[in-house]
């Protein structure tokens, strides 16, 4: 049985044609998860009885002759992404019990199309970290050297789609939670357009950056979960109003009259130069494949981190004051009043990170000092967006460079230097800052382990960051290599 | 920017978080030393830069102000620690008498 290691686009080939069934596919997925979850641990909670419910079912629609791109395909949603009636807990011991009474709307979207959810993945306590070692239960391991991280904060996801114990799965954004997993492992991973896709049901972390994303095995499933997840939801208030484009049309072979932006800024001290070496021959692969390959300047790429930095934690201090002890989540029973009861609850159920941001958010944004950081954050964000307006405007249609500056690390090797970690992050967050689409492709090996390829697009042209991701793809094979615990 | 344990006590009481001897320690180090990295951004003159509000999104939602079908009240409360005739169950607030 090998049915696990299929891309989403051939199993529907096969369910479409009856070769195989949505039961035996999701048997093959969840026999991996039980081989090789022990090691890998990429779910907070699996769900096979679900998952072999929603077989049945869907096996029941292609008989029927209804099926889509997604129906019978085994699904794995991040622990942040609400699902009703089972277990969220947002990697936190706050909402360890938390069994949301609602559905994400995304999450909605993909039981219409007849998805078959496996489980939800591990991540970094309410997506704060780029290793899962910040999940209040335990870290995840990255499938390609299991003593080393699989990124963060979906790396439960990424692991799960590399594994195989899973075809495709959601993560979310902030400042490279999709992409940079999927760079450390070697899968597919992207973040809309801010607003593209529904935030409805996925915990707050920092609402001016987060976006849900999927995480796939190769660019063409990439497009085909676009198209089941970008809609405009009245139910967010920042999702967009605008037409879903058919995303796998844009998929061709060649890049005639692409225009290709790399910025000089990024090839800087602190990238590795093995991952320099194969992010340059990807981008010589570009202008192979017809793309102009032309540089640009992005003046303010040093700011990016510290201006994430105080942009996301005051927001997620405002987000996560609704966690009170009192409504939901962790309860203290020994509290003598309101005050306590929160403070004590909050005390004991966020961690380290969580609580390390909290502070600095709040002190950010606390009385005498919102001017001179939260106010002065979202004002060099603004010079940030504007280097990229630039670059756009003079025609150049994406920006690549690397994903992550460094391979996967070793588990333990950076948790006790946050800010080097944090460092780590400064490819992935101008997308967030300027809300622009984007995505990480596999680009080679160094060391034994995946280099990240980055393509970011203009606002909504998801279309064009596809066509560069596919053609680059189509004319490499970095896609198809799988470590030997996956197969 | 040197953060001191009193002001590391007062922003955790804002924050409603409790914290032990060692995390206070800790977070007054932390913070310190995150503080003076974001500072970096002093370099930059933005006198005349208008804040980012929204990257994407032109001007405001509105909606039809008509009613819908919320979520059931049991529903709301399945996952509370204590509740009571419908309600959330919580500390007393007032004090008997007033005040």
């Amino acid at each position: 049985m090998t049915l696990h290691r299929l891309t989403i686009h051939e199993a529907h080939d096969l369910l479409r044609r009856r070769e195989i069934s949505s039961v035996g596919l999701t048997e093959s997925v969840l026999a991996k998860m039980e081989e090789c979850d022990p090691e890998v641990r990429a779910f907070i909670t699996a769900t096979p009885q679900i998952a072999l419910e929603q077989a049945r079912r869907a096996d029941k629609l292609i008989a029927a002759g209804d099926i889509g791109p997604l129906t019978g395909i085994p699904v794995a949603i991040k622990d942040n992404i609400c699902t009703k009636g089972v277990l969220t807990t947002c990697g936190s011991r706050i909402l360890e019990d938390f069994v949301p009474p609602y559905e994400a709307t995304v999450v909605e979207r993909l039981r219409k199309e007849g998805v078959v959810q496996v489980g939800k993945a591990n991540m970094d306590e309410f997506a704060m970290g780029s290793s899962t070692e910040y999940s209040a239960f335990f870290p995840s391991h990255n499938p390609w050297d299991t003593s080393r991280v699989p990124g963060g904060s979906s790396g439960g996801s990424a692991a799960a789609v590399l594994a195989n114990e899973a075809l495709f799965a959601l993560g979310s954004d902030t400042g490279g939670s999709v992409r940079q997993p999927a760079g450390l492992c070697g899968v597919v991973g992207m973040k809309p357009t801010y607003g593209r896709v529904s935030r409805y049901g996925l915990i707050a972390f920092a609402s001016s950056l987060d976006q849900i994303g999927p995480i796939t095995k190769d660019v063409t499933d990439c497009a085909l979960v676009m198209n089941a997840i970008a809609f405009h939801d009245p139910l967010d208030s920042t999702s967009a109003d605008e037409p879903t484009p058919d995303y796998t049309s844009y998929l061709e072979e060649n890049l005639a009259g692409v225009v290709v932006g790399v910025p000089i800024e990024y090839f800087a001290a602190g990238l590795d130069q093995g991952v320099e070496e194969r992010v340059r021959d990807a981008i010589q692969k570009l202008a192979d494949l017809g793309a102009e390959v032309r540089e640009v300047s992005l003046p303010h790429e040093r700011y990016v981190v510290a201006t994430y930095f105080l942009t996301s934690w005051a927001e997620a201090s405002a987000n996560l004051a609704r966690y009170d002890g009192l409504k939901y989540g962790l309860f203290a029973p020994d509290a003598r009043n309101i005050r306590e009861a929160q403070s004590k609850a909050r005390g004991r159920g966020f961690g380290r990170e969580v609580k390390r941001r909290i502070m600095l958010g709040t002190y950010a944004l606390s009385s005498g000092y919102y001017d001179a950081y939260y106010l002065k954050a979202q004002k060099v964000r603004t010079l940030i967006k504007e280097d990229l307006d630039r670059a756009f405007d003079a025609g150049v249609d994406v920006v690549v460079g690397p994903t992550s500056p460094i391979v996967a690390f070793g588990i333990g090797e950076k948790v006790d230097d946050p800010l080097e970690m944090y460092l780590a992050d400064l490819y992935t967050i101008p997308a967030n800052l300027a809300g622009l689409p984007c995505i990480s492709i596999p680009c080679g090996f160094h060391e034994g382990l995946p280099v990240g390829l980055q393509i970011m697009g203009r606002p909504f042209a998801e279309s064009m960051v596809l066509r560069v991701a596919y053609a680059y793809e189509q004319g490499t094979d970095f896609h198809l290599q799988r470590p030997p615990i996956s197969l | 920017m040197k953060i001191s344990r009193s002001e590391v006590e007062h922003i955790a009481d804002l924050a409603r978080l409790e914290l032990s001897e060692g995390e206070i320690k800790q977070l007054e180090t932390d913070l310190s030393q995150i503080l003076e990295y974001v500072e970096q951004l002093n370099e930059l003159d933005t006198t005349d830069v208008l804040p980012t509000a929204h990257v994407v999104v032109k001007g405001d939602v509105l909606r039809e102000d008509e009613s819908r079908p919320s979520l059931p009240s049991e529903d709301i409360l399945s996952n509370a620690p204590r509740t009571q005739d419908g309600f959330f169950r919580v500390h007393a607030i007032f004090r008997k008498g007033g005040r």
